[in-house]
């Protein structure tokens, strides 16, 4: 389904109301002129939201360290969501088209499930079209639309796995431990592996992550969500995001440890 | 600055959100510890790798349900106004 049925809808709303009737080749132009109309408006591309990590790429890859920069929400996602509130079902569909990806990388990456990941994906786009009308714009959409979908993925762990995920779980100090294994890794370690075997180890080391670290670590340095914005999406403390961040990438860079050593592999 | 200090500032510093004398004060251990010089390396790459590697595709058939299940929300909401 692309935008063109959501389109149909609304322009035949039009049509009627106007009284004007027209040859379905004519309203079908017009229908696609509605969309490319809305588009335009928005600066919309065809093709979604690529390079979203690029601004946490950019960073890793420079010298000198810099902050993240949140720029994964382009500045048309205002408008959209007015246009969407004031029953614009076209331009809803285009902020699916824009998000559902990343919705269903970040459910893939928490629960480590398809099924799981394809109900959360679902989930936080019905919720956030049902409830649009409370979404008040104090966060931006996206922000919004994470979080709902955070909450889901995380019943979908509480619901597996009762006893286990606790968001008030104490948390231990991993810097005394860090000191333990130290070893150089070369220059481009994850070179030495093919790419569906290191997509392997990704997953398991990332899989093996308590969720209450995860999550924030997927937030932050895959989706490049800003720590504030983190903080919100979790309810939790600006504080707390950074505390269970660094956790979690000195936890990640234990785990992967064992795999990227040099003395591993030469 | 001593490597117990280097860790706690580590997020910090890996985001470029500390300080400047601060960061200072750590490339400077930095330049003389090697320890810490790997582990700041390493969970640099550790990000890096998380960052590049291949992105979770949506699945045609997931995509279409999703869609599905949103014109059927759509035709009901329409329904109703």
């Amino acid at each position: 389904m692309g935008t063109a049925p959501v389109a149909i809808q609304e322009s035949s709303k039009k049509s009627a109301s106007e009284g004007t009737p027209q040859h379905p080749i004519m309203r079908a132009i017009r229908r696609l002129s509605t969309v490319v109309k809305i588009m335009v408006r928005c600066q919309i591309s065809p093709v979604g939201f690529p390079g979203a990590l690029l601004g946490a790429k950019a960073l890793l890859s420079a010298t000198d360290p810099k902050p993240l920069p949140s720029t994964i929400v382009r500045e048309d996602e205002g408008q959209l969501v007015s246009a969407a509130k004031a029953g614009d079902a076209a331009a809803f569909e285009e902020l699916v088209n824009r998000y559902e990806r990343k919705i269903f990388r970040l459910g893939m990456n928490i629960t480590q499930n398809k099924e799981d990941a394809e109900d959360v994906m679902q989930e936080a786009f019905l919720k956030s079209f049902k409830n649009l009308d409370h979404f008040q714009g104090d966060s931006r959409f996206y922000t919004w639309l994470v979080r709902i979908a955070v909450n889901e993925a995380l019943m979908k762990l509480r619901k597996r796995r009762p006893n286990q995920v606790s968001i008030d779980e104490p948390l231990t100090n991993d810097e005394d431990s860090v000191f333990r294994e130290i070893e150089d890794w070369g220059p481009s370690p994850e070179q030495r592996f093919a790419q569906t075997e290191l997509n392997t180890i990704l997953n398991e080391v990332i899989g093996d992550l308590d969720p209450i670290f995860r999550v924030v670590f997927l937030l932050r340095d895959v989706e490049g969500v800003s720590t504030e914005e983190t903080a919100q999406i979790l309810g939790i403390s600006v504080a707390a995001v950074k505390s269970r961040l660094l956790r979690a990438r000195l936890r990640l860079r234990q785990k992967l440890n064992k795999y990227f050593r040099r003395s591993e592999t030469q | 600055m001593n490597c117990k200090k280097v860790i706690l500032e580590l997020t910090s510093y890996l985001d470029g959100a500390i300080d400047t004398s601060v960061r200072i004060d750590l490339e400077q251990h930095l330049a003389r510890c090697t320890d810490c010089r790997l582990v700041v390396d390493t969970t640099r790459k550790t990000i890096q790798i998380f960052c590049n590697s291949e992105p979770v595709p949506l699945p045609e058939d997931v995509r279409n349900r999703l869609h599905t299940a949103l014109l059927e929300r759509f035709r009901r909401n329409s329904k109703t106004i």
